[in-house]
């Protein structure tokens, strides 16, 4: 089958859906590869690259989109762009169903089988090396923390130079999905101060692992929409929201919005108010700005100043790193275009018993199948782990849980019948010694539990050291003082058995402690 | 030296060795409890000589003995390598029972020895008996665990055929015997069922140890090491010595305990180990059919990109087991951990409880190495952290980081603690093939998305590794 590669027609879009380097593997999977002429042109990709990695140039944009069974688009196609498109051809690439009826409607007219690769369902682990939205968030991270510093009249990083002290600047982050922790990361590695929030308190982990600093809202609620998305917070939360927003207003030097829910318009989070109290030269980049900003002031498409703070609305972050997210953007189609041909013969099977591909599909053969049903495999993974957990606590440290009342009993009663017999047979001198048997038997047992499992090697060859305590029977035996009763006592026999289990005995001990102390004094901080 | 003072001076003793025993209970105080252990010996040793019960006359004797096993011993001690421990144990651990044997038979031909009352006799004779039993069970035990630890007795379990049965009859016929024993007239004719118990409990012993697989060691090392303290505590009841008595049921209570932890960590029943023989342990061969299989590929990695994923993570997790002692590779590992520590990566080990063959193995080979002990970590307080580990490194081990004990309730070491690697971001496994671990059991943490495996000999692959993090 033909993949057609059209320049993207949008204005100001860079990038191109598939670049050189996977042209080849796109070929080695038995696909032939034709490129509209000038199509990477705009991402530093040109014609000649193309053809050497085995593509057809073809001139004109009509003559790609007739010429394709399967078309790989970065924006949705214009309403041009579908007229071109061929009776019950194939398009995968940025579709957003819900918010482009139309388009939808147009596609399906076509008979086209339509992959939305917006449409992912990302929380499939085994989708994430399709996942666009990702990879196109981590760049744009990164080119918004890029547009800051070019904004910024500072350095990043604190300096101390001869021509004096250099303050380093302060960034804070809002919002802290995949963007986000791009811009963090980026900051952090420029050496800005990175302080970052989000609504959902489990990404705090992955902010300081970035090298920034989490900033609380001071009131109890938990974020997490389900999906890895954010939801909409109450309004006690939202209070205290601004609150914190206007503080680091004040204090920070740049500003960059990524808080977005999906489906609704992005949240104000910056206000007029804060914007006039930030320092004059400080830096807004509104990463919100096409779904209508996080800051008040912003234009979207445009860097603006207002009351001395340069608010940078830029909708087409990534586009304005062409070359870097066109090879990611294509590496995403290229793994999808595994997952459709697994045959590797040039052929795809939209497979929709897969859930991953099922998700992606959001027109079929002009049927429309958006959105999908929701998965349903975590749920019934948690709850084995569940019942497995209290099973292993207590290992370890302590005797663990404590028993239940009836095998307690059933303990206690066997306890009590085996002492009753003892007591019952047992003459009085064997009594005294039994008692410090049993005794001993609970020091051992309190004590042995303390010892950490670290120590479990050294604690066995210490107490094997200690059982050649058994030395003191053989050295009784071996020159007692004997009254005359026992003159038939065969004292050269026990005398050589006793030196003989001595000398085991004292290899043992001697070995024992050695050994044990040469152990320990391995063990160091 | 009079009797009291003796007395007291044994008091001294067991203060000593219960300190020594407490003071294990952290890597600070330990030496100071070796120590203790040390001086306890010595209090007890000269007590004894210096007591009333030994006179000037066997003095050379003593301690020529000591002289000549003190060697021995000491010789040893600095000769034997830390990933031998085991065996040494063992080898210890059937001197012990030796010991206790001739103690034991010393003690009945003794005719010096005088009761006050035929019970008293009786209960003698009962603790002679029951004194050689445990010895002689001891002593062919560890014998056969040194083997088999060793390597000059095939690790493979050997199964005879109705072996309950053997074992409860030998049982029986001790029981018998025992009877046999106690209605003797003479000495003479008493040592016949003596002898014959003796045989039989060597043979016992053999069976027993023999019937367990190489994977199973620690269990067995720590029980062989709560009998040896039985042992003693009944040698201590023959001669009346409480001293014995009370050292024996620390060290008893000790092993027991010991292998208590090592059963649980394995989701064994203690009680079918204690009596020996594993014989509710061992998996019905059924089971392993109807588990399923996993499914997926297998996805290799080489020692240069290993290398590169440990220089990228920030949070790497080292799971050793049996294979890095085998390769001898904890050495390199502590080489990797410095480097890797050296480039500000979090290393830490997470050490399963019966890792190795014989409890704290892996602690020790990692101390040898001069690992430090405070990034050594134990399965329990290490497994929460695996969903923030970027690369979890398992070193030669399989069955305890199989995710088929907590997923699978069809697989032979179901409901077995195990470390949960697989929620590390990546997790490499070192393995010399894809051959399955002591429990016969395919582990489905090879086939995950998420796992690379690095094959080859571990010591070789982690030079690589090593060679690679310094290029």
């Amino acid at each position: 089958m033909k993949i057609g590669v059209p320049r993207e027609t949008a204005a100001g879009e860079k990038r191109v859906a598939t670049v050189p380097d996977v042209v080849g593997k796109l070929v080695k999977l038995g696909f032939s590869v034709a490129v509209e002429s000038r199509a990477g042109e705009a991402a530093n990709f040109p014609d000649e690259a193309y053809r050497a990695a085995g593509a057809e140039v073809v001139g004109s944009a009509a003559e790609l989109w007739a010429g394709s069974d399967i078309v790989f688009k970065v924006r949705p196609p214009s309403p041009d762009e579908v007229a071109l498109m061929r009776e019950g051809g194939m398009l995968v690439g940025f579709v957003w169903p819900a918010q482009n009826p139309e388009l939808m409607q147009a596609l399906a007219g076509k008979r086209a089988t339509v992959l939305a690769i917006d449409a992912l369902p990302r929380q499939l682990s085994r989708a994430q090396k399709m996942d666009a939205l990702t990879s196109m968030a981590g760049v744009s991270g990164y080119r918004a923390v890029i547009e800051a510093a070019n904004a910024f009249g500072r350095f990043f990083n604190g300096q101390i130079t001869a021509a004096g002290k250099i303050p380093p600047a302060k960034v804070f982050i809002a919002g802290a999905g995949v963007a986000g922790l791009a811009a963090i990361g980026t900051s952090a590695s420029l050496g800005a101060i990175v302080r970052a929030n989000d609504t959902r308190a489990e990404v705090a982990d992955q902010v300081v692992s970035l090298g920034g600093e989490f900033v609380k809202v001071d009131y109890e609620e938990e974020g997490s929409g389900g999906g890895g998305y954010a939801k909409v917070m109450s309004e006690g939360f939202q209070q205290a929201q601004r609150a914190m927003y206007a503080q680091q207003a004040q204090e920070c030097d740049i500003i960059i919005t990524t808080a977005l829910i999906p489906g609704r318009p992005a949240p104000r989070l910056i206000t007029a108010e804060m914007v006039r109290s930030m320092k004059p030269g400080s830096v807004i980049v509104d990463m919100a700005a096409e779904q209508g900003g996080n800051c008040e002031l912003t234009v979207p498409g445009e860097a603006v100043v207002r009351h001395d703070v340069t608010i940078v609305g830029y909708t087409d972050l990534a586009s304005r790193l062409a070359r870097q997210s066109s090879t990611l953007y294509s590496n995403n189609l290229l793994r999808l275009t595994e997952e459709l041909c697994k045959t590797k013969d040039g052929v795809v099977d939209v497979n929709m018993e897969d859930d991953a591909i099922r998700g992606l599909t959001v027109i079929k053969e002009g049927a429309v199948t958006w959105p999908a049903p929701p998965l349903k495999l975590p749920a019934p993974v948690a709850k084995p782990k569940a019942a497995v957990a209290p099973a292993a606590k207590g290992h370890g440290h302590g005797p663990g849980e404590p028993m239940s009342a009836k095998s307690l009993a059933i303990v206690f009663a066997i306890g009590a019948i085996a002492l009753a017999v003892v007591g019952a047979f047992a003459p009085a001198s064997f009594l005294s010694h039994f008692t410090v048997f049993v005794l001993a038997c609970f020091i051992g047992y309190m004590v042995i539990w303390n010892v950490t499992p670290s120590l479990h090697t050294p604690l066995m060859s210490v107490t094997n050291a200690i059982s050649s305590i058994i030395a003191i029977g053989a050295l009784i035996q071996i020159a007692p003082p004997l009254d005359g009763a026992a003159s038939n006592r065969p004292s050269t026999l026990i005398l050589g058995m006793a030196v003989l289990a001595l000398v085991l005995t004292a290899v043992n001990m001697f070995g024992g402690f050695a050994v044990t102390r040469r152990m320990l004094a391995m063990f160091r901080k | 030296m009079s009797s009291s003072l003796a007395t007291v001076a044994y008091i001294g003793a067991t203060i000593l060795f219960i300190l020594s025993l407490g003071g294990l209970a952290n890597p600070e105080t330990a030496r100071r409890g070796n120590l203790f252990g040390m001086i306890g010996m010595a209090i007890a040793v000269l007590a004894t000589v210096l007591g009333p019960r030994v006179t000037p006359a066997g003095y050379a004797w003593i301690v020529g003995a000591l002289v000549i096993g003190g060697s021995i011993g000491l010789y040893a001690a600095k000769k034997v390598q830390m990933t031998q421990m085991p065996e040494l144990v063992a080898l210890m651990h059937s001197l012990v029972g030796l010991a206790a044997c001739l103690v034991g038979f010393a003690s009945y031909v003794d005719t010096s020895t005088v009761f006050p009352s035929h019970a008293e006799k009786v209960i003698h004779e009962v603790e002679v008996y029951i004194g050689i039993l445990i010895g002689a069970v001891t002593f062919s035990g560890s014998i056969v665990a040194f083997g088999k630890l060793s390597g000059r007795i095939g690790g493979k379990p050997l199964l005879l055929p109705a072996r309950h049965w053997l074992n409860l009859v030998g049982l029986l016929v001790v029981v018998w015997f025992l009877r046999e024993f106690l209605r003797a007239e003479t000495m003479q004719a008493g040592m016949t069922p003596l002898i014959v118990m003796t045989v039989i409990a060597l043979l016992f012993g053999i069976h027993m140890v023999m019937a367990i697989g190489g994977a199973d060691m620690p269990v067995v090392v720590s029980m062989l090491n709560s009998y040896s303290g039985w042992a003693a505590a009944a040698t201590g009841f023959m001669l009346s010595n409480d001293l014995l008595i009370v050292i024996g049921a620390l060290v008893g209570s000790s092993g027991a305990i010991l292998s208590y932890i090592m059963c649980r960590a394995m989701n064994r029943n203690f009680i079918s180990v204690i009596a020996g023989g594993f014989g509710g342990g061992a998996p019905a061969p059924s089971a392993g059919g109807a588990a399923a299989q996993p499914q997926g590929e297998v996805t290799a990695i080489s020692a240069a990109e290993t290398a590169e994923l440990l220089k990228d993570a920030k949070n790497v997790v080292i799971v050793p087991g049996y294979g890095m002692a085998v390769a001898q590779a904890q050495h390199v590992v502590n080489e990797i951990t410095k480097n890797l520590r050296g480039k500000g990566v979090n290393v830490r080990f997470g050490i399963h409880p019966v890792a190795g063959r014989m409890p704290g193995h892996m602690n020790v080979l990692l101390a040898e190495a001069k690992v430090p002990y405070d990034i050594v970590l134990e399965m329990d307080e290490i497994n929460a952290d695996f969903p923030d580990t970027d690369v979890a490194m398992v070193i030669g081990a399989n069955d305890i980081v199989n995710p088929a004990a907590q997923e699978d309730p069809a697989s032979p070491i179901a409901g077995m603690p195990v470390l949960e690697v697989w929620k590390a971001r990546t997790s490499i496994v070192m393995k010399r093939s894809m051959a399955s671990g002591y429990a016969g059991v395919d582990n489905p943490l090879f086939y995950k998305e998420n796992n690379r495996m690095l094959f080859g000999d571990a010591k070789k692959m982690l030079d690589e590794v090593l060679a690679a993090l310094h290029g």
